[in-house]
C-alpha cells in the first residue's frame, strides 16, 4: 500500500513543487517590495542594497566608498551595459514593471524619450532635491523636468562640451603645425578642417587617416546647429533641416576624399586603431578624454587637444541621473544622486575622468580653469572646456535622437564602404527614418 | 515505513470478506489510476512547462501579431493581418531572409561533409581516443561571445590575422564586415567553428553502429578508404545524416549571435543589413517596442521553420522507403 501510494503521490507531488514555486516567483516580488518599503522607512539601520546602472566607467567607485561612510548601512552594486543595451534595457524595464535599477544613468541623447514618463520615476522634489536648482545650467535643469516642469526626474553629472584632439606626432609627420593654438587657426570652420583633412592624406603619413569615422563628426555638426533632428513640438524635422543635410554632404564629401578611416567609434577596431595613430584627429566631447585615455593609455603625450570647428557650441552627450519607481529605497537613492553629483564630486570627476561639470560656478574654479591633462600633452583642458561650455547653446533633443543617429550614422557607412553614393545614401536614410515611430 | 508495515499486515488478516469488497474496490481503483494515470503525471512537468514557456508565448505572440502593439502605449489597436501584409511587402524582411539562407547554407553544408570526413577519421582504432572526442567538443562548450569576439578580431580589416596571412600571398586587406559575401563568409566559419565537432560526435556514434563485417568484406573486395565511406558508411548512417540536417537547418534558421557581435551591436547587422539574419531583424523590431510587428515577423520565422521541416519530413520518409 504505502509502496504504491508513493507511485502516484511522487509525480503529483513534483507537480505541486513546481506550481508552488512557480507561484512564489510571481508573487515572492511584491511581499519583497511591500516588505521593503514599510521596513526601510522604520528602522533605518536595516541593510540596504542600491544598484546603479551605467553604461560605462563613470568613476564613481570612490564616491560610493563616501556615501557608505553617512550611510554604512548600504551596499551599492554597480552595473554597466553597453550604451544602446542600456537605454534599451532600461526602457523595457520601465514598461514591464521590473528589473531597473534604483538609479539609472541616462544619457542626453536618449533624455527626452523618459521624461515624458513621469510617473515611471520618483520626484525627486519630494526628496528635497529642488535646492540644487541654483547650482545648475539652466538647460540641463530643465532637461531633467518632467515636460510640465512640474516634477524633477532627473539630476545632472556632466555636459559635454566640444574640442578636436589631435595627435601631434602625426600632424608632425604631415608637416601640419603641432601648436594647439595654431591648429585651432587651421579650422575655424569644418570645411577648412577637410581641406586641412586634404592636405593630411596627401603626406600619406603611416597609412594614417585624418579621422576615425564620419558618425561622431556628423553628430558634432548637428549638436552645433539652433535645430536638430527634431524642433520643439517633438516632430522630426531631421529630413528638412537644412542644416542636417549639411552636415550629411559634408561628411559625405570628406568620406569620398578618403579622410575616413572607416573605424565606427567604441568598436575593438577602433580602439586598436586609436592605440596605433590610425587616425590624426577625432572629436572630443569632454568625456572622451577619459574614453581615449582608458582605450589607449599607451599614447599617452602624443595628443593634444585644440578648438572644434565650426566656432564652439555644440554639446555632444552629458548624462543625468534618474531613480525608478521600481526601486524601494527612494530617500537613499536620492541621497546617492545628491551626493554623486554634488558639486565637489563634479569637481573630482573631471580632474578625474575628464568629465566637464553641469555646475556653472564651477567653471570658474582655478582647480579646473588651471587643470592640465598631462595624458594629453598638458592641454589646458580645464580652460578649453568651461570656454566651451560657456559658449554652449543648449539644442532641444527630441526623443528618438539616438534612433535617428543610427539612421544617418549608417548612411555615412554606406557611402564609406563603397556601397552607394551620398545621393542614393541620403535617399535611403529618409526612408528609414519613416519607420522611426 | 517500518511503523506503518505492521498496521497494514494486521489491518488485513481479520477483515471478513463482506465488508472488505468496498475496501478491495477502492484498491482497485487507486491501482488503476495509478497504472493509467500515473504516467501521465511524470511528464506532466514537462507538458506544464511548455505549456507555459512554449505553446503559449506562441500563442499570445499570434495574437500580438494582429495588433498595433507598442510596449510604451496602453493602447492596442486590432490591425488584423496588416502587420503581414506591411512584411511581405518589407524589403528588408527579405533581405534578411536572404541573408538567413545564404549563411545557413555557407554555413550548415561544408560543415556536415566536414564532420562526415572527420568522424569517418576517427572511426577506426586510435590511441587516445578520449582526448581527439572531447577535443572535437571544446569548441561547443566555448561561450558563443567569446568564439564571435575572437573571430572578430581575426577577421578585421587592418589588423586581422586573416588579412595578414592574405597579405602574404599579394592579397590586398578585405574588409570582410563590409562585404555581403565576406561577412556571410566570416558568420559561417564562427558557427562552423562550434558546430563541426559536436555533430562529429553525432555522426561517429552512429558510424560505430555500423557492423564491422561490411568493412573487412570490402577491404577483400579491395575497396579503397573513400569507397567505404561513400557506398557503406553513408548509406548506412542516412537516418542520422537526416537528423542532424534538421537540426542544423532549424539551428541555422535562428542564428542572432554571430550576427549582432559580428557587427558589434548594430542591430541592423552591417550599415547596409548586409548580414542581418531573421532573428536579427525580429530583434531590432522589438528592441524599437513595435512589439506588433515583430510578432508578425517571429510568425513569418516560424512558418519559414515548419515549411523547411516538412520539407526534411518529405525527404525522410522517401529515404526510409529506398532503405527497406
Amino acid at each position: 500500500m504505502g509502496k504504491l501510494r508513493a507511485g502516484v503521490v511522487t509525480p503529483l507531488l513534483a507537480v505541486a513543487v513546481l506550481a508552488a514555486s512557480v507561484a512564489a516567483c510571481g508573487g515572492g516580488g511584491s511581499d519583497a517590495t511591500n516588505a521593503g518599503a514599510s521596513s526601510g522607512a522604520a528602522q533605518p539601520a536595516e541593510k540596504i542594497k542600491l544598484t546603479v546602472a551605467l553604461f560605462s566607467d563613470f568613476h564613481f567607485a570612490p564616491i560610493y566608498e563616501e556615501f557608505k561612510k553617512t550611510h554604512p548601512n548600504v551596499e551599492i552594486v554597480e552595473r554597466r551595459a553597453q550604451f544602446n543595451d542600456h537605454h534599451k534595457n532600461l526602457t523595457t524595464q520601465l514598461a514591464t514593471g521590473a528589473g531597473a535599477a534604483d538609479v539609472e544613468a541616462v544619457e542626453a541623447g536618449y533624455i527626452a524619450q523618459f521624461t515624458p514618463l513621469a510617473d515611471k520615476f520618483y520626484d525627486l522634489n519630494e526628496y528635497g532635491l529642488t535646492k540644487r536648482q541654483g547650482d545648475y545650467l539652466d538647460w540641463k535643469w530643465k532637461q531633467g523636468l518632467s515636460p510640465d516642469g512640474s516634477k524633477l526626474l532627473g539630476l545632472g553629472t556632466d555636459v559635454g562640451g566640444l574640442a578636436m584632439c589631435y595627435r601631434t606626432d602625426l600632424f608632425k609627420k604631415a608637416g601640419l603645425p603641432t601648436d594647439r593654438a595654431e591648429v585651432s587657426q587651421l579650422w575655424p570652420t569644418w570645411e577648412q578642417y577637410m581641406e586641412a583633412g586634404k592636405k593630411f592624406v596627401a603626406a600619406k603619413v603611416d597609412g594614417a587617416k585624418w579621422f576615425d569615422g564620419p558618425g561622431e563628426n556628423f553628430r558634432a555638426m548637428v549638436d552645433q546647429a539652433p535645430v536638430g533632428f527634431y524642433d520643439q513640438q517633438n516632430n522630426l524635422v531631421a529630413g528638412t533641416n537644412p542644416d542636417v543635410k549639411k552636415a550629411f554632404d559634408l561628411n559625405a564629401a570628406m568620406v569620398q576624399a578618403d579622410e575616413s578611416a572607416k573605424l565606427a567609434a567604441f568598436s575593438p577596431p577602433w580602439n586598436t586603431g586609436l592605440t596605433k595613430g590610425s587616425f590624426a584627429t577625432i572629436i572630443c566631447p569632454a568625456w572622451k578624454l577619459g574614453s581615449i585615455k582608458d582605450a589607449a593609455p599607451t599614447t599617452s603625450g602624443k595628443w593634444d587637444v585644440a578648438a572644434v570647428p565650426g566656432g564652439g557650441g555644440g554639446n555632444q552627450g552629458g548624462t543625468h541621473l534618474m531613480a525608478p519607481k521600481q526601486g524601494k529605497h527612494p530617500k537613499e537613492a536620492a541621497e546617492l544622486i545628491d551626493l554623486l553629483t554634488s558639486k565637489d564630486n563634479q569637481l573630482k570627476l573631471f580632474t578625474e575622468a575628464g568629465a566637464l561639470p553641469s555646475i556653472p560656478a564651477l567653471y570658474d574654479d582655478p582647480t579646473i580653469t588651471g587643470f592640465k591633462n598631462p595624458f594629453f600633452s598638458d592641454a589646458p583642458t580645464g580652460k578649453i572646456f568651461t570656454d566651451a561650455a560657456k559658449a554652449l547653446k543648449p539644442q532641444y533633443v527630441g526623443p528618438k535622437a539616438g534612433d535617428v543617429l543610427t539612421t544617418f550614422g549608417n548612411a555615412l557607412q554606406r557611402i564609406e564602404q563603397g556601397k552607394q553614393s551620398p545621393d542614393e545614401a541620403w535617399a535611403q536614410a529618409l526612408k528609414d527614418l519613416e519607420r522611426i515611430k | 515505513m517500518a511503523t506503518r508495515a505492521p498496521d497494514n499486515v494486521a489491518a488485513i488478516p481479520p477483515a471478513p470478506p463482506v465488508r472488505s469488497s468496498p475496501g478491495t474496490n477502492r484498491r482497485h481503483l487507486v491501482h488503476r489510476l495509478d497504472v493509467k494515470g500515473s504516467p501521465y503525471a511524470y511528464v506532466a512537468p514537462f507538458f506544464l512547462l511548455f505549456c507555459a514557456f512554449g505553446l503559449f508565448p506562441l500563442a499570445y505572440t499570434a495574437w500580438v501579431s494582429l495588433h498595433e502593439w507598442t510596449l510604451l502605449s496602453d493602447v492596442h489597436t486590432f490591425v488584423g493581418l496588416d502587420n503581414f501584409r506591411t512584411l511581405l511587402a518589407d524589403d528588408y524582411f527579405w533581405n534578411a531572409t536572404f541573408n538567413t539562407v545564404s549563411i545557413g547554407v555557407f554555413s550548415t553544408a561544408p560543415q556536415l561533409l566536414l564532420a562526415i570526413w572527420l568522424a569517418h577519421l576517427l572511426n577506426r582504432p586510435l590511441k587516445a581516443q578520449t582526448i581527439f572526442r572531447v577535443t572535437l567538443l571544446l569548441p561547443n562548450v566555448t561561450s558563443v561571445v567569446a568564439v564571435v569576439v575572437i573571430f572578430s578580431q581575426l577577421f578585421g580589416r587592418d589588423y586581422g590575422l586573416i588579412n595578414w596571412v592574405l597579405s602574404w600571398f599579394g592579397a590586398g586587406a578585405v574588409d570582410w564586415n563590409a562585404g555581403t559575401a565576406t561577412s556571410h563568409a566570416a558568420i559561417s566559419v564562427m558557427i562552423m567553428w562550434r558546430w563541426t565537432g559536436y555533430n562529429t560526435l553525432i555522426f561517429l556514434a552512429a558510424m560505430q553502429a555500423v557492423p564491422r563485417e561490411l568493412y573487412e568484406a570490402a577491404t577483400i573486395d579491395g575497396a579503397s578508404g573513400f569507397t567505404q565511406l561513400r557506398k557503406i558508411t553513408v548509406p548506412m548512417i542516412r537516418p542520422t545524416i537526416v537528423f542532424v540536417v534538421i537540426t542544423s537547418t532549424i539551428g541555422a534558421m535562428q542564428i542572432l549571435a554571430e550576427p549582432l557581435l559580428f557587427g558589434t551591436y548594430s542591430l541592423t547587422g552591417g550599415p547596409d543589413r548586409q548580414y542581418q539574419t531573421l532573428a536579427l531583424f525580429i530583434y531590432e523590431n522589438f528592441t524599437k517596442l513595435d512589439f506588433g510587428y515583430a510578432s508578425a515577423v517571429s510568425w513569418m520565422m516560424f512558418v519559414f521553420i515548419v515549411i523547411v521541416a516538412a520539407i526534411n519530413y518529405l525527404l525522410t520518409r522517401r529515404t526510409r522507403g529506398s532503405l527497406t
